[in-house]
């Protein structure tokens, strides 16, 4: 009898200390894998204006309405700066909401670019939104949207 | 095996902003599996792209498995004098691939 008592004070507080170790190392862990892999899109978004939230307008996201292929999405995009040595964009930034990874890649222009101008070719994966943020000298940041239907997607392999 | 192209005017007034295209064959592997085997194959992809110009980078750019195979990439230069471009490339095998080009400012 009392060696099934003390059997079952030793099942509780295994289960309490259990039940609080896998909280603590659940909690941790969501925390560590979010600030390694950020490809959640917004969680991306914060850790490139570290929480600002970017002003829209100045960017200007060019994409075609459709895409046949998934594989390769034309972009262009262009931010609105003088480009000089005291005002200029810094970088812009390519995030595709719903691509397995979110971030696609980053632009980093100097006053000597001219024009904050890129194009590029990006993989689809399905049909979605696509952001570009962009970062200026003076640390304000700005965004422009997209959305893309994709008809084929270009993840797949 | 890498094979880069690159379109740069040949020659520039002062102070003219010219667009400069870029094109570089690689298959920009993302990490995956064999269909048939499903043995892994490991990511091979261009992570890093640069321009510079008499030895001053003007332009560069990261990318990750979002940007297509053979990637394109095309930007601005404000020409100010002459000079030759230097365009890098470097995967994730470290292997780096460059290509060079040459303008005039009349």
């Amino acid at each position: 009898m009392s060696k099934v008592r003390i059997e079952m004070v030793d099942r509780r507080e295994f289960l309490i200390i259990g039940g609080s170790a896998a909280a603590a190392l659940a909690a941790l862990s969501s925390g560590a894998l979010a600030e390694l892999k950020p490809d959640d899109e917004v969680g991306l978004l914060n850790k490139i204006t570290k929480g600002a939230a970017p002003a829209e307008g100045k960017v200007k996201l060019e994409m075609p309405e459709i895409a046949e292929n998934g594989a390769t999405v034309p972009l262009k995009v262009s931010v609105d700066s003088p480009m000089t040595a005291d005002d200029y964009c810094k970088s812009v930034t390519i995030i595709a909401t719903k691509n397995p990874t979110a971030y696609v890649c980053n632009f980093q222009f100097t006053p000597d670019s001219g024009k904050a101008w890129a194009s590029i070719r990006i993989r689809m994966a399905t049909t979605q939104e696509v952001w570009a943020v962009a970062e200026m000298s003076d640390g304000k940041f700005y965004i422009g949207k997209t959305t893309v239907k994709v008809t084929i997607g270009g993840c797949g392999g | 095996m890498a094979k880069a192209r690159v379109k740069v005017p040949k020659k520039a007034k002062k102070g003219e902003v010219i667009t400069i295209k870029t094109l570089i064959k690689h298959k920009m592997q993302r990490a995956t599996k064999d269909k048939k085997t499903g043995e892994p194959i490991p990511r091979n992809i261009i992570h890093t792209f640069e321009a510079t110009f008499n030895g001053k980078t003007f332009f560069s750019s990261k990318w990750d498995t979002g940007v297509s195979a053979n990637p394109y990439c095309a930007f601005t230069h404000k020409v100010q004098e002459s000079g030759e471009y230097e365009f890098k490339w470097v995967d994730d095998k470290n292997e780096t691939y460059t290509a060079k080009a040459k303008i005039e400012v009349a």
